[in-house]
Parts: structure tokens; C-alpha cells; sequence
């Protein structure tokens, strides 16, 4: 076996997208023969064979980037595996395959095999991936039983994964569930008494507090909503990019929210007056850009909106961090009281729902809120042209009372705009 | 140090204007007898009827219009096997196509596209004109608008494709794609007040990319 390996294209570069293979496992190559291509930066680049034989495996599939010197492909020495013929389909399994609950990792069907060491009956079934090996181990899958329509009969994931997902699959006839949950599985509900048809249910302290806000909110402000079509198309490309590796390397994914949040901040700081409140006859204008980000608890059992402090300060990776944790903690109950004041603007992501646009209600004292819609791939008119964009809607609901339409918009469109030109892949 | 011996040559061809399929295929050749050594380097300048191009890292979100509205605005459309998103190429530019064996220069694809950008920069200069690069957006810009494009294939070292600089270009034609991918704008000499003779500003390019690249020129 050869190892293929990412090769190093200069001396400043340190990893390559491998953009397509040119031959398929099982293929036979020549040594020199182009064999896959990479690209980095603006160049793209054939990529020979370091030796003859049978491209045994491919262990990086095309469109994902790796570090130079990952192995990306094993090579075979020519002779042994020209034609990897399934000849295990003779063998039909003998025994019984033991019952799930075996210790065993791998179910070993072919009792013969002698000291049948870490590699099971899977040689006479040419090459295989460690994916197919891993998904058949994990799911006892007996891959002598299973019919490759690979390259040369070849078994590949999709071929495992499909005896995986067969219901009660030919070759595992052990003992079916225990009868006991027969087809109608729903019992029609036990009669409702005639008499009450309606239920009376005290509310919960915080659907009291939530009423009372939301009340409170739209008799004190005069709530406009305007709505602008932001191109997200460049932000999801930058995330698609990142989130692999982000979720790796922190542990918790890469959403659009961060890039929204700090696409405000950063408008913030241009209209103070959208980060201020009203106090009577005055205009309080905060200094600190706080801001509350609105969380849905379990069911719709309520809603609160724990404040990331000093938000403009942080990166994007430092808010997603920021509202993995505040969400997390918001909804096991465990936000300390300080977590949920001192919001000086609100962010609400209704995108997450499924809902296009909304008109949020202000987190009073604050005079604005920015409602997130979903992103959808939309078609939209470019330059007299049809393009397919990430389109997503923006609702800024302001306090008429303090901002006019002009000035909201003028946010709003900032906002808009920082997103639409996001050049910064450092997250 | 001995002369002469190990002296790279560059040899310049001007194939005129040809469609973008038949200098491809040129192109193709040229890079089959460069792998067996029977010509040196070569720098191929070209100029091509209305084309829209797709480079292996292409998003088809990026070409605006369909094949169908290309082909009757009389704009031919192939996918490659260079390096970048669409582009466009059309009377006006001057497509610049380097035959190279990296082998006797670097082995770095990185330093080659730079060194392309150098030469396109240094060109630039000549004409009065303010050229530079935009990380992480290879080409080279004038401002924010982008007036060269640069995309490459490479295949055991040997370089295929190039750069595209608009000298009298009709913009217009950009309309059709996003550039790149980059929804930024495009820009060429003529759009910046500069009349350039094509043969100047080839004769220009020649130049600069022979001391860029450190060669002795033959014709």
C-alpha cells in the first residue's frame, strides 16, 4: 500500500481543497497518471500518482479541504487487487448470527476463520473503506451478506447504510421484538368529562411578567417595524468555510446570529441613538452596547433574553460563544439575575422557527429591536440577470417616539450593508 | 557563475483574436510539448470574442443570466479546469496565457500567482496607473474595482491559463456574472482615462514578466 498525500504547493501554504477525483476506487492507475485535483487559492492543480496499482481507497472526498500531508488516498500494489471480485457471497453464513446483546464488537459469521485476528472475514471482500467497516461494526452489519455496487462490486457506504436501514433485513432473522406494541400503537385519549370544555390553569410568575412587559411595551412606545432584504450569500459562504473547523475546535456550531450581532454593534456605535432610552423628558444614551438576546424556552413555556455585556467587543467566535451560553444556561434556569439587565438593545431570532419576518415587541426601556428571519435561497434580480442569493430579512422594530423612519432605516441599511460586504474571515 | 547554460527563454506568441475554445485546445498542446521539453516557456497573448468561463471552483449562482440568454446575447460559455469562480472575457482584454515549467523557477503556487500579479502591478505602473492586490482576492485591483483577473491551472508543474487585464473593455459585458464571486466592481484602463495601445501595453506585459520572472527573451 501507498499512502497518497496532500501535497505542499508552495512554502506558504498549508492545507489544499481537494476539488475532484479523477478516478474511482478500484480504478487502476499508473504512477505519474493525474489521479485527483487540488486547489489553492486561484489555482488549480493536477495532482500524479506517486505510484502504480489500484486506487484502493479514498479516505477525503472531493469539495472537503485538509492539511498538507493528510493522507488522502491509499494505493495498492498493482497485481493483488486487479479484479476484487465478492467472492464471499458463496459462503453463506452458517451459523446464526449471534443475538445483539454479544459482547463482540463483530459479529464473526464465519466460525472457520482461525484466530481470526482485528480484520474479519472482510479480505476476500476486496477493498473497504473505514467507513464501511466502521458503519457495519456499529451496526453488526455481516458484510459477507451485503452486495457491493462499487466499482468492481465493490461494497460502499451507501450499500451498508441500506442494509442498515432495511427494517428487519434478510440477514438478521434473530429473534424479532417481542410482540408487544402491535400496530395501533395510539389509544384514542380517555374521555374528556362533558362538562368542563374549559380547563382553568393559574399562570406561571413569568407569563405574568411576560404579559405584563408586553403590555407595558406597546403602551409606552409607538412600535413601526421596517423590513430590509439583506444578500447573506457572502456570510454563509465565509460560514460553510469555517464551521467544520469552528465546531472542532470549540464545540459548539457556527450560526448566522454572531454576524448579525456584530454587524449591529458596529452600526450601534454609528447611531448611538438606537442604543439610548427615554426618560421622561430625556434621552438617555448608553455607552455600553449591551445586548439582550431573545430566548425561547422549552415549548413555548416562556421567554426571556439574557444581555451579552460590552457586546461590540467581541468577535464573532466570542458572541457565538456568548449565545451558546447564555441560551443554554437561560434554559436550564440558570442565568444569574444580573445576566438579564442592562440591555441597551434587543436581538430576536425568529429565523430559527421558520418565520420569514416579524414584528417584534421593544424590550422596553430600549427604542429598537432587530428581528433575524430565516435565510432561504431565493432568486434574485442582479443586474437584469436571475441569481440564486442567501436572502434574509431584517425587521427593526423602533420607537417612533424617538427615531424617525429615515434615521431607522439608515440603521438598518448600515446593518445591511456590513453584512452584505463581511470580507474579515478571521472569525 | 557560468553563463548561458541554464538560461531560461521565453518565447512570446500573439495568436490575435481567437475563440476561447480553439486557444484552449492551442493551449492544451503548447502544455503537452512543454511537459516533453520540446518548446520553452511561452507566454501566448490572446484576445477572445464574448466569453463567460467557469473555473473548477465555480458557483453557477454566479453567472446571472442563463446559457440560453448568453448564447443570444452572442457570449459563448464553457466550464474550465482553471483555478476561480466566472469569469468574463471579450474584446478589449488582453488574455495573457504563461507556459511555464515551474520546475526551473519555484515549485510554489502561491509565489506564481504573486509574481502574476507583479507583473500585471508593474504594467500597471507604466500607464500612470495605480494597481495593487486584495487579500484574500487574488488579481489586482485599482481602487476597489478589479482590473485583472487571474486564474491557473497546473499540471506537474506546468502552468496553463493566466490573467485577463481590461484595457478597453466594454463593461458592460460583466453584467452577466458575478466576477468572482466578489460583488465588487470592474474596472479597465479606458474606464480609468487611460487610451492604451493594445500592442503597447502587450509589448509592456512582455517586458515586465520577463524581469519578474528572470528570463532572457527570445522572439
Amino acid at each position: 500500500m501507498t499512502d497518497v498525500v496532500m501535497p505542499q504547493m508552495g512554502e506558504s501554504i498549508v492545507e489544499g481543497t481537494l476539488t475532484r477525483w479523477l478516478k474511482n476506487p478500484g480504478d487502476r492507475v499508473e504512477r505519474d497518471e493525474p489521479l485527483f485535483e487540488i486547489s489553492t487559492d486561484k489555482v488549480d492543480t493536477e495532482i500524479p500518482s506517486p505510484a502504480a496499482g489500484v486506487l484502493a481507497e479514498v479516505l477525503v472526498e472531493a469539495g472537503k479541504t485538509v492539511a498538507i500531508n493528510t493522507v488522502v488516498a491509499r494505493i495498492s500494489d498493482g497485481a493483488a487487487a486487479s479484479a476484487p471480485a465478492p467472492v464471499a457471497q458463496a459462503a453463506a453464513p452458517v451459523a446464526p448470527p449471534p443475538p445483539p446483546p454479544a459482547p463482540v464488537a463483530v459479529p464473526a459469521p464465519v466460525a472457520a476463520a482461525p484466530a481470526s485476528a482485528p480484520t474479519p472475514a472482510s479480505e476476500d471482500l476486496g477493498p473497504l473503506s473505514p467507513l464501511v467497516r466502521k458503519i457495519a461494526r456499529e451496526n453488526n452489519v455481516d458484510l459477507s451478506t451485503v452486495t457491493g455496487t462499487g466499482a468492481g462490486g465493490r461494497i460502499t457506504k451507501d450499500d451498508v447504510q441500506a442494509v442498515v436501514a432495511k427494517p428487519a433485513a434478510a440477514p438478521a432473522p434473530v429473534a424479532a421484538p417481542p410482540a408487544a406494541t402491535p400496530a395501533p400503537a395510539y389509544a384514542p385519549p380517555p374521555p374528556r368529562a362533558e362538562a368542563a370544555k374549559i380547563r382553568v390553569e393559574p399562570m406561571s410568575t413569568m407569563r405574568k411578567k411576560i404579559a405584563e412587559h408586553m403590555v407595558h411595551s406597546k403602551q409606552t412606545s409607538a412600535h413601526v417595524t421596517t423590513v430590509h432584504k439583506v444578500d447573506m450569500t457572502n456570510i454563509a459562504k465565509i460560514r460553510d468555510k469555517a464551521k467544520g473547523a469552528f465546531q472542532a475546535q470549540y464545540g459548539f456550531s457556527l450560526t448566522f446570529l454572531p454576524f448579525v450581532a456584530a454587524a449591529t454593534c458596529k452600526a450601534l456605535r454609528e447611531f448611538p441613538i438606537l442604543n439610548a432610552s427615554i426618560d421622561g423628558g430625556n434621552i438617555l444614551y448608553h455607552s455600553d452596547i449591551n445586548i439582550g438576546v431573545a430566548v425561547a424556552l422549552d415549548n413555548g413555556s416562556g421567554l426571556i433574553v439574557p444581555v451579552i455585556a460590552n457586546a461590540d467587543e467581541k468577535n464573532v467566535t466570542g458572541l457565538q460563544r456568548s449565545i451558546v451560553d447564555l441560551a443554554a444556561r437561560a434554559r436550564s434556569r440558570q442565568l444569574k439575575p444580573d445576566e438579564v439587565k442592562g440591555g441597551t438593545f434587543a436581538i430576536t431570532n425568529f429565523g430559527s422557527f421558520g418565520s420569514v419576518f416579524a414584528t417584534p415587541v421593544i424590550n422596553q426601556p430600549n427604542v429598537a429591536i432587530l428581528g433575524v428571519g430565516t435565510i432561504e435561497k431565493t432568486p434574485v434580480v442582479i443586474n437584469d440577470g436571475i441569481a440564486i442569493r442567501s436572502i434574509c430579512y431584517l425587521a427593526l422594530t423602533f420607537d417612533h417616539r424617538l427615531i424617525d423612519g429615515a434615521l431607522a432605516d439608515m440603521f438598518t441599511g448600515r446593518v445591511k450593508q456590513i453584512l452584505e460586504n463581511w470580507a474579515d474571515s478571521v472569525l | 557563475m557560468l553563463a548561458a547554460v541554464q538560461t531560461r527563454v521565453l518565447s512570446t506568441r500573439d495568436l490575435g483574436r481567437m475563440k476561447w475554445a480553439e486557444a484552449y485546445a492551442l493551449q492544451a498542446a503548447l502544455v503537452e510539448q512543454r511537459k516533453r521539453d520540446e518548446i520553452s516557456d511561452q507566454l501566448v497573448f490572446v484576445e477572445h470574442p464574448h466569453v463567460v468561463t467557469m473555473g473548477r471552483n465555480g458557483h453557477d449562482e454566479n453567472v446571472l443570466a442563463s446559457e440560453q440568454i448568453l448564447a443570444k446575447s452572442g457570449i459563448d460559455f464553457h466550464h474550465t479546469n482553471r483555478g476561480g469562480d466566472v469569469t468574463y472575457h471579450g474584446p478589449g482584454q488582453i488574455v495573457g496565457y504563461p507556459i511555464l515549467n515551474l520546475n526551473d523557477w519555484k515549485r510554489d503556487v502561491h509565489a506564481y500567482v504573486r509574481a502574476l500579479e507583479d507583473v500585471i502591478i508593474d504594467t500597471l505602473r507604466g500607464f500612470r496607473v495605480h494597481g495593487e492586490r486584495s487579500p484574500g482576492a487574488t488579481g489586482v485591483w485599482v481602487g476597489d474595482a478589479k482590473i485583472c483577473a487571474i486564474g491557473v491551472h497546473i499540471s506537474r508543474w506546468i502552468t496553463s491559463h493566466g490573467f485577463a487585464l481590461n484595457v478597453d473593455t466594454d463593461l458592460q459585458y460583466f453584467q452577466y456574472i458575478v466576477p468572482c464571486g466578489l460583488t465588487r466592481p470592474v474596472t479597465s484602463l479606458r474606464a480609468l482615462g487611460i487610451a492604451a495601445e493594445h500592442d503597447e501595453v502587450k509589448a509592456a506585459l512582455r517586458s515586465n514578466f520577463a524581469k519578474v520572472f528572470g528570463y532572457e527573451t527570445e522572439n
